[in-house]
């Protein structure tokens, strides 16, 4: 028996002038499904996020989480549904404290005990307690990231949105972000979007290859890799 | 509200600010002490705009209107009630409501930083140019007539259960003081509940704090009612302080005199803000009594220099000033006590040398 389904897009698109950077999709979510999104650059990925988070009202088509009606509404409210989202350009609180960017996510939805404790477990979760009063904006970009996700989760979110979780990681930090992405999941349904494969194989069991706006073709990563069409969006439209 | 450094300094401050109160009017002149009321007065508008400008985040260039209307509520309210009780609630509710409308248009209708600023100026001025016209016998409300640019004369503050006895120019500078303290203590714990937290994580990144669930919209709109309702409270002092409200509270150096004050005293500080009005205040009108300079340039020039040479302003300058310094003397301190025990260590290693 199929699990139901969270996430649905009818005919979602977001243009800017001319630019069709989203484009009728139809994409289905089901629950605990750990999704990974790819495609090159400018395909309309990050796009696709924020029009699922209310970062952006699309032009046309709908969204729908569990039932709700997702289309338009404010990123506050689709937070309120239990969606939490990190940013492909780490958006944190750059002027406070690891553990004041974590207990704000938590405070949000707990009272001021259970946030405390919440954070304080975040923190450990993420391996942040080294640098847990250090400010936000001071830190590498692998940690700022971390401590994006340290927000993320300590909202306990059942959907889970990450857009290129281990851009600018090294190796080690990528493999501690794969066991945290495994972790997530346990509880949560989640769409990954990455460019880099390797963690895409690490993770995931089902891909959908995002295209100039549309889906180009949505399997599991090896058949999605052998497919002649992916390899030749990746390899640029003139070389084959 | 935990016993933080901050806090620490804070009530050190509030201590001090309560000893100048009980014991200013015994060692100053009455001038000096009438002319302190109207200080303080400004003192009040520069913490609500260190409030909401420092740890809201939210850029408003015409936080006098607030404070004006709070003068000019205070005063026709005043003059028609014969008493002042009435007039302060309504002057503070004036003033704050005043902050909730337009508020609500801008921080709803999602106006960026750059129109927000222009915006209350732009209202701040037409309140100017409106009550500069209100000269003819016909611009009354109730028994007050607005007097156009000469302005309206406050009746003073009173007892609450005295209503004819006004209270003398000493007392004024003691409600001055008391205001000021309880709107600092208040402003202190405001920035440190939930709801102050928030509003700074809003000023760091305002869609990841929508992004973890806040409506950011109404929290903004909350900080810039609560900033309306402390700069109004500070134009009730103010009308005290001079004794008549004018159309000049709105004018454009008034504005711009209240962000200088921030600039100088230092965002993201309470107490900053606080201190530049009082330190430009005693500075320009020092200045006025030389004569030799002009007010503006000087005011100008102050402006310059702090852009550039002390972006953060004067407090948190001070502030990472004495902490570098106190950690520049603890590792002094920890560096000569090894080299000391270092030393210790080898004339003893000497000692046993020369037993052998
Ligand atoms: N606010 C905007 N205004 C105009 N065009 C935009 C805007 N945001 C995105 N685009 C365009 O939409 C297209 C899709 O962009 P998007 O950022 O969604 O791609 P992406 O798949 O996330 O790419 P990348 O892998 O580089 O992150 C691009 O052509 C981009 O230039
Ligand atoms: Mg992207």
């Amino acid at each position: 028996m199929k699990s139901e389904i969270v996430v649905e897009t009818r005919n979602l698109s977001m243009h800017f002038g001319g630019v069709k950077a989203v484009d009728r999709v139809n994409f289905n979510l089901r629950e605990n499904e750990l999704r990974c999104l790819i495609g090159p650059n400018g395909a309309g990925k990050s796009t696709f996020f924020k029009c699922l988070t209310g970062q952006l009202a699309p032009t046309s088509g709908d969204v729908v989480i569990r039932d709700f009606n997702g289309t338009g509404r404010l990123p506050h409210q689709i937070a309120r549904l239990g969606v939490g989202i990190k940013t492909q350009v780490p958006n944190v609180f750059d002027g406070l404290s690891v553990t004041e960017n974590i207990w704000l996510a938590a405070r949000r939805w707990h009272g001021a005990a259970r946030a405390r404790s919440l954070t304080s477990q975040t923190v450990e979760r993420l391996k942040l307690g080294d640098i847990r009063a250090d400010t936000v904006g001071q830190l590498a970009h692998g940690q700022r990231q971390w401590v994006e996700l340290g927000m993320v989760v300590a909202a306990e979110p059942w959907l889970v949105l990450l857009d290129e979780p281990a851009a600018g990681m090294t190796h080690d930090e990528i493999e501690r972000t794969v066991e945290i992405i495994r972790e997530i999941n346990q509880q949560s349904t989640m769409i990954v979007v990455e460019h880099d494969m390797q963690f895409i194989r690490m993770i995931s069991s089902k891909v959908t290859v995002f295209h100039e706006g549309r889906i180009l073709i949505e399997d599991t990563m090896d058949v999605v890799t052998a497919d002649p069409r992916v390899r030749e969006v990746y390899l640029g439209s003139g070389g084959s | 509200m935990s016993w933080t450094r901050e806090n620490r300094w804070r009530a050190v401050l509030v201590l001090a600010g309560v000893i100048f109160t009980v014991a200013a009017p015994g060692v100053l002149e009455l001038f000096t002490i009438i002319n302190l009321s109207t200080v303080i007065a400004l003192a009040i508008l520069a913490l609500s705009l260190g409030l909401i400008w420092g740890y809201g985040g939210i850029l408003c260039f015409g936080q006098t209107a607030f404070f004006g209307i709070g003068a000019y509520a205070y005063t026709i309210a005043a003059i028609n009630f014969g008493g002042s009780s009435w007039a302060v609630l309504i002057a503070i509710l004036a003033a704050a409501v005043f902050a909730a409308v337009l508020g609500y248009f801008m921080f709803y209708g999602r106006v960026s930083d750059v129109y927000m600023a222009v915006i209350t100026l732009t209202v701040t001025l037409i309140l100017y140019s409106l009550l500069r016209r209100t000269s003819g016998p016909e611009y009354k409300i109730g028994d007050a007539l607005l007097g156009g640019f000469n302005g309206v004369t406050s009746p003073p503050l009173n007892l609450p259960w005295a209503p004819y006895m006004p209270l003398f120019p000493e007392h004024v500078f003691y409600v001055g003081m008391a205001v000021l303290i309880i709107g600092y203590i208040i402003c202190a714990w405001l920035i440190q509940t939930h709801f102050g937290r928030v509003s700074v994580a809003i000023r760091e990144n305002e869609l990841r704090a929508e992004l973890i669930g806040y409506d950011t919209r109404f929290y903004k709109l909350a900080m810039f009612t609560i900033g309306g309702a402390i700069a109004g409270a500070g134009g009730i002092i103010f009308a005290n302080g001079v004794g008549r409200v004018t159309p000049d509270i709105f004018n454009l150096y008034n504005s711009a005199l209240a962000i200088i004050w921030v600039i100088v005293g230092g965002r993201g500080t309470l107490a900053g803000p606080v201190m530049g009005a009082f330190a430009l205040f005693y500075l320009t009108s020092w200045l006025g009594t030389q004569g030799v300079v002009n007010n503006n340039l000087v005011l100008g020039l102050i402006l310059i220099v702090f852009v550039l040479a002390v972006p953060r302003g004067l407090l948190p300058t001070f502030i990472s000033w004495w902490d570098g310094a106190r950690s520049r003397r603890a590792m002094q301190r920890r560096e000569l006590k090894v080299r000391r025990k270092r030393s210790r260590r080898s004339s003893d290693q000497r000692e046993v040398t020369h037993e052998k």
